[in-house]
């Protein structure tokens, strides 16, 4: 068979669209693994946090601004919000356990689902995408715009973070910030805002997943449940502490469930995501600490 | 002139445990002192109410200032480096991270002058400015420590046992550079330390503590005579 041919055109137009959901994925893994780090919890309420500000953004949209403007004010309000949710709700509970600040990041997210229940009602509307959903041809096989367009956003979004998280002073307090506070407070690094940026970061890939995910499934307030559960069996894929991890992990899933569910008849679009599940307890029984992980030995 | 730090009655407790009941001292400008002391004299938590890592109550003043109400990251802007229990490496930072961090409430002109500088003091630091840091040794550890110290410019050093678990030719090697730090560059140093005759080597003065409260004081010269300071600390 020539590379040109159905099957292997097939297969690649698959490989791509994984791709782009697995970006989607990927994004909002991200944004659960930058907060992971700096405080040992995982925000429930990341998925509804991106849920909001593709409202926002719908709203903006529907007033009547270009689509690009929308989506980059929805991203600075997410920033902001992001922010203030740390500032607000998380600061106070700094120095509970654990568990009582994984309870505050659930109840955030029943609160953030109703109030969007309340604001914008129940319905499903569509989501304007940027990019056309007709199909360039390569060599006989035909790839989507929008998910080309995907990719090329969440690639773009977490290329330019790794290039600030690298290379400037700040992403370098952040980093510290998150591996060791008080030797960071020492040195005048301000740890407090630190996290609370961190959670802003956080929440723009949740807006970012959000808006690229709306066009795909219907904007409505349960959009990001399903979404934030393979953000989370990505992000624990590639091992909850490794940044790059979740990428990849959110791209390996992306990617193999489309595979999978184009290829194994009886699995189809119902069970992807107990297959999702499946993979990720194997990879977990042969490999604790995820694909990227590192051991971590406690002190005590 | 008033001395560079003073603390005058100073108490600190951690939770229910009281750490320190009620310690005055001075460290003057050029100054080199030690705090000695067994586990749980209350040492560790004396350089801890300094740089503001522990709760504490009494005065506290550095070049005229008030230290009391004032957490670590603006006690670190004022000029008092804080080298901490377990050296503070930033293990899965690189060498030049970690030393990027010391200056980093300079401007970035500072960073590349004192950097040169570091690099200088301890030239294996240039070969291995990619290296993890939590990669290299613990006397390695020591010194980049010490660099990210110099990399805040500091007025005064506050050591915490840079001793602590490393071999007796790299622990003399470390207070050598203390020492020169201290002699050349008029850098005001406070060191804690259980090794007390390293200590008393590298310090002009020095306090000791127990349980809390300062016992004796002297020179370091005066110390090394005293019938129980010799007995209980330098063990000759």
């Amino acid at each position: 068979m020539e590379p040109g041919g159905p099957l292997m055109a097939n297969f690649l137009q698959q490989v791509v669209s994984g791709l782009a959901t697995g970006g989607i994925y990927g994004s909002l893994a991200l944004a659960l693994v930058l907060i992971y780090r700096a405080t040992r919890v995982i925000n429930f309420a990341q998925g509804e946090m991106g849920m909001f500000a593709t409202f926002i953004a719908l709203w903006l949209i529907e007033s009547g601004w270009p689509y690009w403007g929308a989506f980059f004010a929805t991203l600075a309000i997410a920033f902001v919000g992001g922010v203030v949710v740390e500032r607000v709700v998380i600061r106070p509970v700094e120095r509970a356990p654990a568990v009582t600040v994984v309870i505050i990041t659930i109840g955030l997210l029943i609160g953030l689902n109703g109030a969007a229940f309340w604001i914008w009602g129940g319905e499903t509307r569509a989501f304007p995408s940027a990019f056309s959903t007709r199909a360039i041809h390569v060599g006989g096989v035909a790839f989507s715009i929008q998910d080309l367009g995907v990719i090329g956003v969440s690639l773009a979004a977490v290329g330019l973070l790794y290039v600030f998280f690298r290379f400037t002073k700040l992403g370098l307090g952040l980093r510290a910030a998150a591996l060791n506070p008080e030797a960071s407070r020492l040195v005048g690094v301000r740890v407090g805002w630190m996290l609370a940026l961190g959670w802003g970061f956080a929440s723009v890939l949740g807006a970012l997943s959000g808006m690229m995910v709306a066009p795909l499934v219907f904007l409505d307030p349960n959009m990001m449940r399903a979404v934030l559960l393979y953000a989370l069996a990505a992000a624990i894929l590639g091992g909850l502490d490794s940044p790059i991890g979740a990428v990849v992990g959110g791209l390996v899933l992306g990617v193999g469930l489309n595979l999978i569910s184009t290829y194994v008849d009886f699995i189809g679009d119902q069970l992807k995501l107990p297959v999702a599940f499946a993979v990720i307890l194997a990879v977990l029984l042969v490999k604790p600490t995820g694909l990227f992980g590192r051991t971590t030995v406690r002190r005590v | 002139m008033p001395p560079l730090l003073q603390l005058e009655d100073v108490h600190a407790r951690y939770g229910p445990t009281t750490a320190l009941r009620g310690i005055s001292l001075t460290v003057g400008e050029g100054e080199s002192v030690a705090v000695l002391g067994a586990n749980g004299a209350g040492k560790t938590t004396t350089l801890r109410a300094i740089s503001g890592t522990v709760k504490r109550s009494g005065r506290i003043e550095f070049a005229g200032q008030s230290l009391g109400r004032r957490g670590p990251e603006s006690v670190s802007r004022l000029g008092i480096a804080h080298v901490p229990e377990g050296r503070g490496t930033f293990g899965e930072l690189t060498v030049r991270e970690n030393l990027r961090l010391g200056a980093y409430t300079q401007r970035g002109a500072a960073f590349k002058a004192d950097y040169v500088r570091v690099l200088n003091l301890f030239p294996w630091m240039a070969d291995r400015e990619g290296q993890q840091a939590g990669t290299l040794s613990g006397g390695e550890q020591q010194m980049l420590a010490l660099g990210r110290a110099l990399m805040q410019r500091p007025r005064l050093l506050l050591l915490d046992e840079p001793s602590l678990g490393l071999a007796p030719s790299i622990v003399g090697e470390i207070f050598r550079r203390v020492k020169v730090l201290n002699a050349e560059e008029g850098l005001s140093v406070l060191i804690v330390e259980q090794n007390a005759v390293v200590a008393l080597d590298t310090a002009a003065r020095a306090y000791v503590l127990e349980v809390g409260r300062v016992v004796v004081t002297g020179s370091s010269e005066e110390l090394r005579r005293n019938e129980s300071v010799r007995r209980s600390y330098l063990g000759y």
